[in-house]
């Protein structure tokens, strides 16, 4: 029995088909996963789905009867529930009055809170969602919040379940939860629709899969038939390597040192204690860490956003703790940033002008106080060849590429300058198997090259497969360092937690 | 000294700020509706001149002044639901159509003054709202001055506070207008009609506003002249900021500014070796200091002046 079912589903926004004659059928109390790369038509579709956009063509079926969904409302009418990327929670709100928002019990005129909040408990008992239905949004973890939308959803007595890339804001311990979550509400009946770019998930959950790419449906296939080289096959439509293949390392001179380095933010009460590590030419030393735990600090002391540490940083044997981020970057430290759209790019500047951020006023580029577009432009040709950014030229915005096409441009730009010292932050984030493959290429390059990186990342799989060394952070600590080969990927999950044994595993930091 | 300060401080001088807050809090409240639902209202001092104007009108050609607040509160609205159209339908700039519905307010109440009653300065007077005493409350001792020949829209006014309080902070619609302010696409995926709420409020805020407005030109005084509101709207704006977006709230921040105010007022009466002008500047001074440290913690709703982007229509 079809629960849902799409026919022929197209849309487009402006030029680009965002999905091309798409057909999807999802079983009844079944986990069904929508993978795809980012741009392959995911969100889209279960937006028309979710009546948050309307399809060009096509049709849509609830429960084997046609029917038009032109607004969220009616979307929850027929029994769909969405929950977005993006949460849809207002954080000075509780927890209660962001699930009954919309349809809230009342007495007389009022709200009656107190029958909302009753409600919302027997929810959590029922589904073993736990979270305070009192706490104030904001107060709360992103693992709490994710659980709040779930049961709004079920709150509006929710059959089908869509949701889209839940796992992206998550831990690895969260993650475990979420899934726990999903196949209790599998089986009370619901239905679930995953949309996710990770194989590992895709086949730890899922009962069948629907892969989409370039806006069109590759296959559909049950999870148990097939295997995560075959999904990445149709995923990008070649071959690609999943794991990375890498030299062993030849170490050379200390490239970077610091030396107890203590950083306190009053504002958000973070800090780092005492971080003391080195990274030598021609190796990797991988950060893990769950976010928030001292990662951006780190990054930005060693890049100079930030400066009012104790204890000292030592680039080529220099103490640069108090050097500006200029002086950094021209003694040959590059930063690819956590957050690109932030602090990597502009996003509305072209290509050409975002690829010599930093470089500006500097010859060739400019002279005498002038741009010189002409040696700006062939800049910019000869890194969208050499780091195979698709775009439609060095005049396109950056706003309008991909996540993955973005990151090559942040990437291009740095690795032109020929840095030393790479500070990799999320490098893959929010970026396409593809794209990520070549990343890690290239990291893996500027080690043979006898660069020495940091690289800081939430994901498990790319610090065990690329770092030679790791530490762990911890509420800004340091709570364990060593070889990589030395650490399991649930080792490395409880002492993220904060509950491993932790200290130095075999291998010295040094 | 304790006799000129027990000349300054007393419950008459509190019941002189409670009349003077009366449009100020009025006008409050349209900002924290309109504004909780996302919309900058910086066109409250305009609302204020068109309902004094307008109550003026329709009592000057009924010699009914009920009908003149009546007509001064739908007047507000349907400016209010211009401004509306503008910002929500046409996603204007609020900011700059706010100052344009000012600057319209002006002109227009001017112009049809002089054509109406070929008046520069102001109209002639009108039949006012009486004065009311209410019986029970009017014999409590101390707060007796409040309700013995009060205006009865300080009555009106002091009702509206703590029901627009109740509306906002325990009913459906009031959670439904929270959501909107802070987060327009989450009240959307849930289904709440988004526009709906802003026009709502908006409209609400120029109703409120309107009747304010109504106040000054058919409770405090009986006739209309030009630019009566006199940087009300603005202030109103401040005390609705400095009161949290909270209709309680900006009552007491309303309260604070026009018992300034009317101290200001009884120390010119006193003949002090201080120049009027400087004494006058009291209050705005006030305004100054209370929203520089009021802005630093107030927390305005998050999705305030963006545009709603909801659907790809």
């Amino acid at each position: 029995m079809n629960v849902v079912e799409l026919k022929n589903i197209s849309k487009s926004f402006g030029n680009s088909l965002a999905n091309d004659s798409i057909d999807l059928a999802v079983k009844r109390g079944e986990i069904h996963c929508l993978l795809g790369e980012n741009g392959a038509g995911k969100t889209t579709l279960m937006k028309i789905l979710f009546g948050l956009y309307s399809q060009d063509q096509g049709s849509i079926l609830i429960n084997g009867a046609e029917v038009e969904i032109k607004s969220p409302r009616q979307a929850i009418e027929l029994g769909l529930g969405m929950i977005h990327q993006h949460f849809m929670l207002v954080g000075r709100l509780t927890v209660t009055e962001n699930i009954i928002a919309g349809r809230e019990p009342r007495r007389g005129i009022l709200i009656d809170y107190a029958e909302g909040m009753r409600q919302v408990k027997e929810l959590t008992a029922t589904y073993q969602l736990s979270v305070n239905p009192g706490a104030r949004v904001e107060d709360i973890s992103i693992g709490e919040q994710q659980r709040v939308e779930i049961l709004k959803a079920l709150y509006r007595q929710a059959e089908i379940l869509i949701l889209d890339e839940p796992t992206a804001v998550l831990t690895p311990q969260e993650t475990g939860e979420l899934f726990a979550v999903l196949k209790k509400l599998k089986e009370s009946g619901k239905t679930i629709i995953f949309i996710t770019h990770k194989l590992k998930e895709t086949m730890a959950i899922s009962d069948r899969v629907t892969i989409l790419r370039d806006g069109k449906k590759v296959a559909t296939i049950a999870t148990s038939a097939t295997s995560p080289t075959e999904l990445a096959r149709l995923m990008v439509g070649r071959e690609v390597i999943l794991r990375v293949k890498k030299a062993a390392a030849m170490v050379g001179k200390t490239v970077l040192q610091a030396d107890h380095l203590t950083y306190y933010h009053k504002k958000n009460n973070r800090q780092l204690e005492q971080l003391s590590f080195v990274i030598k030419a021609g190796e990797i030393l991988g950060v893990a860490g769950v976010e928030g735990n001292g990662q951006q600090e780190l990054e930005e002391l060693i890049t100079g956003l930030s400066r009012n540490s104790q204890g000292k940083i030592f680039f080529k044997g220099k103490d640069i703790s108090s050097w500006s981020i200029r002086e950094r970057r021209y003694a040959g430290i590059g930063h690819i940033p956590s957050d690109r759209l932030k602090r990597g790019l502009i996003p509305d500047f072209n290509l050409e002008k975002n690829l010599i951020l930093g470089s500006e006023w500097q010859q060739p580029y400019a002279r005498k106080g002038f741009l010189d577009y002409k040696v700006i432009r062939e800049n910019s040709k000869v890194i969208i060849e050499r780091f195979r950014i698709k775009t439609s030229g060095s005049q396109a915005l950056v706003q309008d590429l991909s996540g993955g096409n973005q990151q090559k441009v942040i990437i291009g730009r740095e690795l032109r300058r020929e840095p030393e010292l790479i500070v990799a932050a999320q490098p893959t984030r929010g970026v396409d198997v593809g794209a990520i493959e070549y990343i890690h290429k290239l990291l893996l390059k500027m080690r043979e090259e006898g660069k020495g990186v940091l690289l800081i990342s939430a994901e498990l799989d790319e610090l065990l497969s690329l770092s030679d060394r790791l530490i762990v952070l911890y509420e800004g600590r340091i709570v364990a360092s060593g070889n990589t080969v030395d650490f399991t990927e649930a080792e490395l999950g409880l002492l993220m937690a904060g509950q491993g044994r932790g200290g130095v595993k075999n291998g010295p930091t040094e | 000294m304790n006799e000129l300060l027990a000349l300054i401080f007393n419950l008459n001088t509190l019941a002189a700020a409670l009349r003077m807050a009366t449009p100020l809090a009025l006008a409050a409240m349209g900002g924290a509706f309109s504004e909780r639902a996302g919309i900058i209202n910086l066109g409250l001092e305009g609302l204020i001149l068109t309902g004094a104007f307008a109550g003026v009108l329709g009592s000057y050609y009924s010699s009914l002044p009920w009908l003149g607040v009546l007509l001064a509160m739908i007047a507000g609205g349907g400016f209010a639901a211009l401004f509306a159209l503008f910002t929500i339908r046409f996603k204007a700039d609020q900011v700059v159509a706010g100052v344009g519905l000012n600057m319209l307010a002006l002109g227009l109440t001017t112009w049809l003054m002089q054509v109406l009653w070929g008046s520069r300065g102001s109209s002639p007077n009108v039949n006012g709202l009486p004065e009311i005493t209410i019986p029970l409350l009017g014999r409590l001792p101390f707060v007796k001055v409040f309700f013995i020949e009060q205006s009865p829209l300080v009555l009106i006014m002091l009702v509206v506070i703590i029901a627009g309080w109740y509306l906002l902070f325990k009913t459906p619609l009031g959670l439904r207008i929270r959501m909107t302010g802070d987060h327009p696409t989450a009240a959307d995926t849930v289904g709440i009609n988004v526009r709906a709420i802003q026009y709502f409020c908006v409209i609400f805020s120029g109703v409120l506003a309107g009747l304010g407005g109504a106040y000054l030109s058919l409770g405090h005084l009986n006739w209309f002249s030009v630019n009566m509101s006199a940087g009300r709207g603005y202030m109103a704006l401040a005390a609705n900021i400095f009161g949290q977006w909270n209709p309680l709230g900006g009552f007491a921040a309303s309260l604070l500014f026009s018992f300034t105010d009317a101290v200001q007022m009884r120390l010119q009466g006193l003949n002090l070796s201080i120049a009027n002008e400087l004494i006058q500047m009291l209050p705005y001074l006030l305004t100054i200091v209370v929203l520089a440290g009021a802005v630093l913690r107030s927390r305005p709703p998050e999705a305030l002046g963006k545009q709603n982007q909801g659907g790809d229509e």
